[in-house]
């Protein structure tokens, strides 16, 4: 074994030596300062992996049970850590199954690098075993996708797909390699991608533009924020809070905006779409300044467009040209980093309180406390809610964990009621809401910040997607925490059923099995809540666990969430019941 | 919004995947391609795609947005047709006798100002450049007498206006 494991070496800069394609591969990886990638090998990629075996001091590969798992949990560590998520596979269904986490970290902007294997040169075309057209299938999910035929492409290619991944509005990346491609040898070479010709990943901010948005923040007598993931991806936080602070204007998060603010903040107000929060919705359209930083004005944050914020004078904050104008008419655009951006406009930014219209988000908040959150957060009937879970892990953890979640009532849950006092702390999928993100992502999260705790929420819908990620949970020894909230129901399509579909339960009713023996299987701690009495305690236990712990805590059935707008309804017309 | 005839110009590098992409834009938004031409541009090693679609200025301004993000797009502009100075060619494949029986083809010939390209016994061939009402003209002149083949090219266009690639890649490579 000594032989095989033999120390390699990583080439000094400027010198060349005659390695292999699939050594090549791994060289870049170390060169971009991957230390971990999520796979799941095969024949078309094999090369790549025997050179993993000699490489495993150096990149450890964790092999997930699904390629998707792969995908999510490469999401997960990237969201975790700002860096970019690695996910490899075979050609043909190992390929095709990266597809949805591609899709996933294209709407929701996650860095993330997917190397795929590739039949030989000579074949592509023929229909050979295993061959499918990723680059095709691909192309409309990734920021940009590459086929290497040759291996001395591997190099240059891989910068490249590093730097477009993480530069600009962040994104995924494939790179499909044949395998002639993985073993021909050639002279390697590394250098770093410092810019492509044809791509300006950040616009040069105008200074035009600051300073009309700085005048039009000044004579606002209702301004309000609506911060998104840009705050996150760009690193802003502070210039966010400084801005919010020194102008005294409320502010809000879009889902995928959670945590880039402290949530306990005075002026941090909630959240707006369709589950957020009811002052922060219905205030959207008596403000006279909406001030949108790095967010998109997504369907499920503005609902009908012909009703929102018309009253208001908005100001786009946006690293992504394409996304002005897009939705919302932006009065003044400014484009660049919201960092760069936002250290610009703050010394152009005069003193303010703005007290009565910040208490006007109090109030609206008293009447969301009285019909929704003390019942959520603290029910006096006898089923457990999710809140009150939610709360439970809130005090357990501090407000200190990351909160991966997956899709549906659960999630609208955790991102109305968990608390966090550190940014990347909520991993969602948010976009593309895609069933079965929670649990691989998690175990991403959780490598990429071994220092924190990570708690998925999952329904019991979604956790069946890809509970097979618990054996990567097993044979990795990873020490996350998983909360399935079982309702036995697929409980937001439930909902809606209810609501708008005179309660026909259309295949929404789930018959489950039962998830304890089934963690318990995989050797993971596992306990079921099914009443009041047990909740605090067993969450403090599972939070207090140095190991993985699997809790299932049986929620009632059939509760809604709410506030709630309908599709297509306009903020205004926020539903509490 | 009212729909109307636009023409976008791509400057892009020239990239094997790259027309898919393109492409996959319009069809994610349900809108069609009316013609597509690629070729080279002024600027060596770099393409121009020229596509003309049918829609309203907002769908043509997000479209070309969206185009303009992909990592190989250089620039894309859109104009109507009042600013840009456009062909597109057609070549009929229509039967030799027609051209010595019918003494009105000749006319037409004469009057679109379309060039014979070679004739043959059985049939001959007539080119046609001009405006897409230009050729439509001729098609309909020619259509009672019967055409053999017709087949029309995408429309090349250049614009009234300035397009400043060659700055603009100098500005990308001092950035």
């Amino acid at each position: 074994m000594e032989t095989v494991k033999e120390k390699k070496e990583i080439p000094e800069k400027g010198t060349a030596m005659k390695i292999s394609g699939a050594e090549a591969i791994i060289h870049c990886l170390l060169a971009e300062g991957v230390d971990l990638i999520y796979g799941y090998p095969g024949g078309a990629i094999m090369p790549v992996y025997d050179e993993l075996y000699k490489f495993q001091d150096k990149l450890a590969h964790i092999l997930t049970r699904h390629e998707q798992g792969a995908t999510h949990a490469a999401q997960g560590f990237a969201r975790a850590t700002g860096k970019v998520g690695v996910a490899m596979a075979t050609s043909g269904p190992g390929a095709t199954n990266l597809v949805t986490g591609l899709a996933d970290a294209q709407i929701d902007s996650t860095p993330m690098v997917c190397i795929t294997g590739q039949v030989p040169r000579h074949l592509l075309g023929s229909d050979a075993f295993q061959e499918t057209d990723i680059i095709g299938i691909s192309t409309p999910v990734t920021k940009w996708n590459y086929q290497i035929t040759q291996a001395s492409e591997i190099p240059e290619i891989l910068a490249k797909a590093f730097y477009i991944a993480k530069s600009g509005r962040p994104g995924p990346v494939l790179i499909d390699i044949t395998k002639n491609a993985q073993f021909e040898e050639f002279e390697f070479h590394y250098e770093p991608c410092k810019g492509v010709r044809s791509y300006k990943a950040v616009p040069q901010p105008n200074i035009d533009a600051i300073t009309e948005a700085a005048n039009l923040i000044n004579k606002a007598k209702k301004p309000y924020i609506v911060f998104g993931q840009g705050v996150i991806l760009g690193e802003a936080e502070k210039e966010l809070k400084a801005l919010v602070e020194k102008a005294g204007i409320p502010a809000a998060w879009t889902i995928l905006g959670l945590s880039a603010m402290d949530t306990e903040h005075p002026l941090n107000v909630g959240m707006v779409g369709m589950h957020g929060n009811y002052g922060p919705n219905i205030l959207t359209n008596e403000c006279d300044v909406l001030i949108a930083i790095g967010m998109r004005f997504d369907d499920r944050v503005t609902g009908s467009l012909d009703t929102y914020a018309k009253q208001a004078k908005v100001i786009h904050f946006e690293i992504d040209p394409a996304e002005i104008d897009k939705n919302v008419k932006a009065d003044v655009a400014v484009l660049g980093n919201a960092k760069e951006t936002l250290e610009l406009l703050l010394p152009k930014i005069q003193p303010n309180t703005h007290t009565d219209w910040h208490d006007e988000f109090k109030k609206k908040y008293k009447i969301e406390y009285e019909a929704v959150i003390k019942n959520d957060v603290h029910p006096t009937k006898a089923g457990l809610t999710m809140g009150e879970v939610i709360e439970e892990i809130n005090l357990a953890s501090n407000n200190k964990a990351v909160i991966v979640t997956d899709v549906g009532q659960h999630q609208m849950i955790a991102c109305r009621y968990a608390k966090f006092n550190q940014s990347k702390s909520n991993i969602t999928s948010g976009g593309l809401g895609t069933m079965g993100f929670a649990l691989p992502a998690a175990i991403g999260a959780k490598m990429g910040a071994m220092h924190r705790e990570v708690v998925a929420i999952i329904g019991d819908g979604g956790y069946q997607m890809t509970i097979q990620e618990l054996g990567t949970i097993f044979q990795n020894k990873t020490p996350v925490k998983i909360v399935v909230l079982n309702n036995e129901h697929l409980g937001m399509v439930r909902q809606w059923q209810e609501l708008f579909f005179e309660s026909r339960y259309a295949s929404t009713v789930m018959t489950n099995p039962d998830f304890v023996k089934i963690a318990e299987g995989y050797h993971i701690k596992a306990k079921r809540v099914k009443e009041r009495k047990d909740l605090k305690t067993t969450v403090q236990e599972m939070i207090a666990s140095k190991e993985a712990y699997f809790l299932e805590v049986c929620v009632e059935k059939e509760d809604n969430v709410f506030p709630m707008i309908p599709s297509g309804a306009s903020v205004s017309d926020i539903r509490l019941k | 919004m009212k729909k109307k005839w636009f023409t976008i110009s791509v400057y892009s590098e020239n990239n094997v995947g790259l027309l898919n992409r393109i492409s996959g834009i319009f069809l994610k938004r349900h809108i069609n391609i009316e013609s597509l031409n690629v070729s080279k541009s002024e600027i060596e090693n770099v393409s121009k795609f020229t596509i003309v679609v049918f829609t309203t200025e907002e769908w043509t301004r997000k479209i070309v947005g969206q185009i303009e993000k992909q990592i190989e797009v250089i620039k894309a502009f859109y104009h109507t047709d009042e600013e840009t100075i456009y062909q597109e060619s057609a070549i009929f494949k229509i039967a030799s006798n027609l051209l010595f029986d019918e003494r009105q083809i000749q006319n037409i010939i004469k009057e679109s100002n379309a060039q014979i390209v070679t004739v043959s016994r059985d049939f001959f061939v007539l080119a046609k450049t001009g405006r897409k009402g230009e050729i439509d003209e001729v098609y309909q002149q020619l259509l009672p007498y019967g055409i053999m083949q017709f087949v029309r090219s995408g429309r090349i266009a250049v614009s009234k206006a300035e397009m400043q690639i060659t700055a603009l890649l100098r500005g990308f490579q001092h950035s």
